[in-house]
């Protein structure tokens, strides 16, 4: 991944790099949403029934909520009759192989870093990868499969195992919990699914790479992972879209769920198309992240780096359910010319002696916004519950903003929360310190930021890191001088 | 090598000129110790030839092997081989010592066309270097400059010169804040690099300095501009007259 990113940015310069249209037939739902277009999406998934009706159900449910207004975020109305709800390479079947794909979904991964192969670099990360509404493949599953772990696209496990599905799909976010979750829940199309069995350490971190393609579309991609007692699993989520004018709809969903004494990292690198520096175009990314930690000791670990969408509305989070369950948030949310983020983390300890921890970091440069917005809440039977709550906000250049909305609940008196935040400058003298030792201004600028994001960087899987890094100084590049 | 003429410069925004004319040689090879009273310009003269912000060259000259300094980017004036050690070296947190000296070498030979250097060569010779500048591992791997003391950060700024191996060095104040071991390690550190291609600008206070680092040449700045120079036994004379009595009276307190 890394290897391939460096060559990505040598040749772009600049600019988003991942703004290239892959010619490909693809297979488009009409514009709209309506009983009918979620029943043609129904029927090209080949739902069970009872999914078609849990479509259903949400549709009604989406009709009668609002889009949410509490944000810290400005934009045009979204129409939502003008998008289309289901876009798909045209292909007949999914391959069987690796070798079946088509040549030029294959160059698109290709030109994004990521080649669909098992190949030596990525030994240690499969990867399942999604084109606009579809998984189009998925890297070692036989390797998986020998530890009885399941990963494959939600499509295939809804048809293949459908009782873990449908025991879990809308257990953590509900298909009424909010106006985003609600129409992911009815227009879903694919995304991935992990399942860790019992007792099981799976040997390689598990990646889904999510590409938008088609104009005039949205993604609304569902992801489920269930870690067994006592199993552990790390999973990557990485994602970059063409470069357009118009504004793109990307609502998803994840639920993690983690039983007795199991342990869920999830990690994002978030880089959807921004916009230019008007802010014309870029994605617009409202997004359901949920874990819930069923089970004793069980452990849940949010790690993103958010340095995409022109509209980042996300706030992953965990409720700790078993007793002795932790929670963790590591966020690093970059903006720059004209971007808006709204992003933080929830919170809710119920079972006794739960832990959660949260380090968010901020940068905001141009006229880009940034807002740290999160939930602690400790429920009365969450006995002994601590949180410690660290947010860092870093500004570069004076037109930009840095917002900090923590809310803070308590219940019980046995529980200790604590809360720091600070705000800070590039100064002066580090860039000159930096300039004088050699390092350009640009470069400078990478460094102090990735300095001020280390402990979260610290906790991404290797070669994520290197990526996430570089990704910094790309989303960076002329936001000072 | 560094040839300063009559250079006039002033605080960006303000009339009063900090420096008023000075004019300076060091050839290769050479050591130059400046000495002069508090607020006498020294540290505007290293910043103004290193390119930091704030400041206007309202006349003169400054070149370094014929090249203009003055109109070079501050990356550009260290890729040619400039190198200023602090009066006041500065944190960067989150940024591990040894990453920042890789990146800064790397920046460096990349402008120059080079080959950037290997992770394994680089780990040999800055543990090389800093042994002998006394420099721990520890403190290596600890965040620049964060939390060290004051006569860590000053090694550590001569432990980035002998890694950076640049044409002139300009040391502003490098002895403040050392004990008395410290001050050898930092003067054998620089007398190690003393070589027949390089050349040193040293501000001090201390003529102590100048037992172990021993300068060709030495000048007393005061009021922006060079009052007088002499050899090594000016400064003896100053640590024994005073600004004052070296000058004249109108120098006694010329801190303003
Ligand atoms: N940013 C600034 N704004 C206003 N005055 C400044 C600024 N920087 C320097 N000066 C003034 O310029 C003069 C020269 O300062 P400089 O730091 O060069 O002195 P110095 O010779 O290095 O003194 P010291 O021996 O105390 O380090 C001083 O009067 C100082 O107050
Ligand atoms: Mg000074």
């Amino acid at each position: 991944m890394a290897t391939a990113l460096e060559t990505v940015r040598e040749y772009t310069g600049g600019e988003y790099k991942y703004g290239f249209v892959t010619d490909i037939e693809a297979d488009i739902a009409p514009k709209g949403l309506s009983e009918d277009v979620i029943r043609l999406i129904s029927a090209k998934k080949q739902d069970p029934d009872w999914l078609t009706e849990m479509r259903l159900a949400a549709y009604k449910r989406w009709q009668t909520m609002t889009e949410p207004t509490w944000q810290k975020v400005d934009y045009e109305p979204i129409d939502y009759q003008a998008i289309s709800y289901y876009a798909a390479p045209k292909i007949k079947e999914r391959p069987k192989s690796l070798d079946e794909i088509d040549p030029e979904i294959r160059r698109t991964y290709e030109k994004l870093g990521i080649p669909i192969k098992e190949q030596e670099i990525l030994a240690g990360v499969a990867v399942d990868y999604v084109f606009d509404s579809v998984s189009v493949a998925t890297t070692f599953r036989k390797k998986l499969h020998e530890l009885g772990i399941i990963f494959c696209s939600i499509s295939e496990a809804i048809q293949d195992h459908p009782e873990l599905v449908r025991k879990y799909l809308g257990s953590v976010v509900p298909a009424g919990d909010n106006f985003f979750a609600a129409l992911n829940a009815a227009v879903f199309t694919d995304g991935s699914f992990v399942y860790i069995p019992k007792g099981v350490r799976c040997p390689m971190e598990l990646s889904t790479y999510f590409r938008i393609n088609e104009k005039g579309t949205g993604q609304f991609e569902r992801t489920l992972i269930i870690a067994d007692e006592g199993s552990y699993v790390s999973y990557l989520e990485g994602c970059t879209a063409p470069q357009r004018d118009e504004n793109q709809l990307h609502a998803a969903v994840v639920e993690l769920i983690a039983l007795d004494d199991a342990e869920i990292k999830y990690s994002t690198v978030q880089n959807w198309y921004p916009g230019d520096s008007e802010g014309k175009g870029g994605i617009y990314n409202f997004v359901t992240k949920r874990g819930a930690c069923r089970g004793k000791n069980s452990k849940i670990s949010w790690t993103q780096v958010e340095t995409g969408s022109a509209i980042t509305w996300k706030y992953p989070s965990c409720i700790l359910q078993g007793d002795n369950s932790v929670g963790e948030f590591y966020s690093v949310a970059v903006t720059n010319n004209r971007q808006q983020a709204d992003t933080g983390t929830k919170m809710i300890h119920i079972g006794k002696n739960t832990r959660s921890r949260i380090v968010a970091k901020g940068i905001s440069a141009g006229t880009s916004d940034s807002t740290y917005r999160g939930l602690v809440k400790v429920l009365k039977s969450a006995e002994g519950a601590r949180n410690y709550t660290q947010c860092d906000s870093m500004l570069i250049g004076d037109k930009c903003g840095a917002h900090t909305v923590p809310y803070i609940e308590v219940r019980n008196r046995s529980a200790k929360c604590e809360h720091e935040a600070t705000t800070s400058k590039i100064s002066d003298d580090q860039l000159f310190y930096c300039r004088q030792r050699g390092i350009s201004e640009e470069d400078a600028v990478a460094l102090i930021v990735n300095g001020f994001c280390r402990e979260v960087m610290d906790e991404l899987p290797m070669e994520f890191a290197v990526e996430a890094r570089k990704l910094l100084a790309i989303s960076l590049e002329h936001s000072v001088g | 090598m560094l040839e300063i003429k009559d250079l006039q410069a002033t605080i960006e925004g303000q009339d009063k000129q900090i420096l008023n004319g000075l004019s300076l040689t060091v050839r290769p090879g050479e050591v130059h110790a400046i000495m002069g009273p508090n607020g006498s310009g020294k540290s505007t003269l290293a910043y103004v030839l290193s390119g930091r912000d704030g400041y206007e060259v309202t006349g003169g000259s400054a070149t370094l092997d014929g090249e203009d300094l003055l109109e070079l980017e501050p990356e550009e004036r260290a890729a040619a081989g400039l190198f200023l050690a602090m009066q006041y070296p500065v944190e960067i947190p989150g940024v591990s010592n040894m990453y920042f000296l890789r990146q800064a070498m790397n920046s460096i030979r990349k402008a120059r066309g080079e080959e950037e250097i290997s992770a394994g060569a680089f780990m040999k010779l800055v543990k090389e270097r800093a042994a002998l500048l006394g420099v721990g591992g520890e403190l290596l791997k600890r965040d620049v400059n964060r939390g060290f003391s004051g006569g860590e950060k000053k090694r550590n700024e001569i432990l980035q010169m002998a890694m950076l191996q640049p044409r002139i060095c300009i040391l502003d104040e490098t002895d403040s804040g050392l004990d008395i071991d410290a001050l050898r390690t930092v003067a054998d550190g620089v007398n190690a690099m003393r070589s027949p291609d390089r050349g040193f600008l040293i501000i001090t206070h201390y003529q102590r300095l100048l037992d172990y680092i021993v300068p060709d040449h030495v000048h007393v700045l005061a009021k922006g501009r060079i009052q007088t120079s002499g050899d090594r036994s000016l400064a003896l004379e100053l640590e024994e007259k005073g600004y004052g009595g070296v000058l004249g009276a109108e120098f006694a307190e010329v801190a303003a």
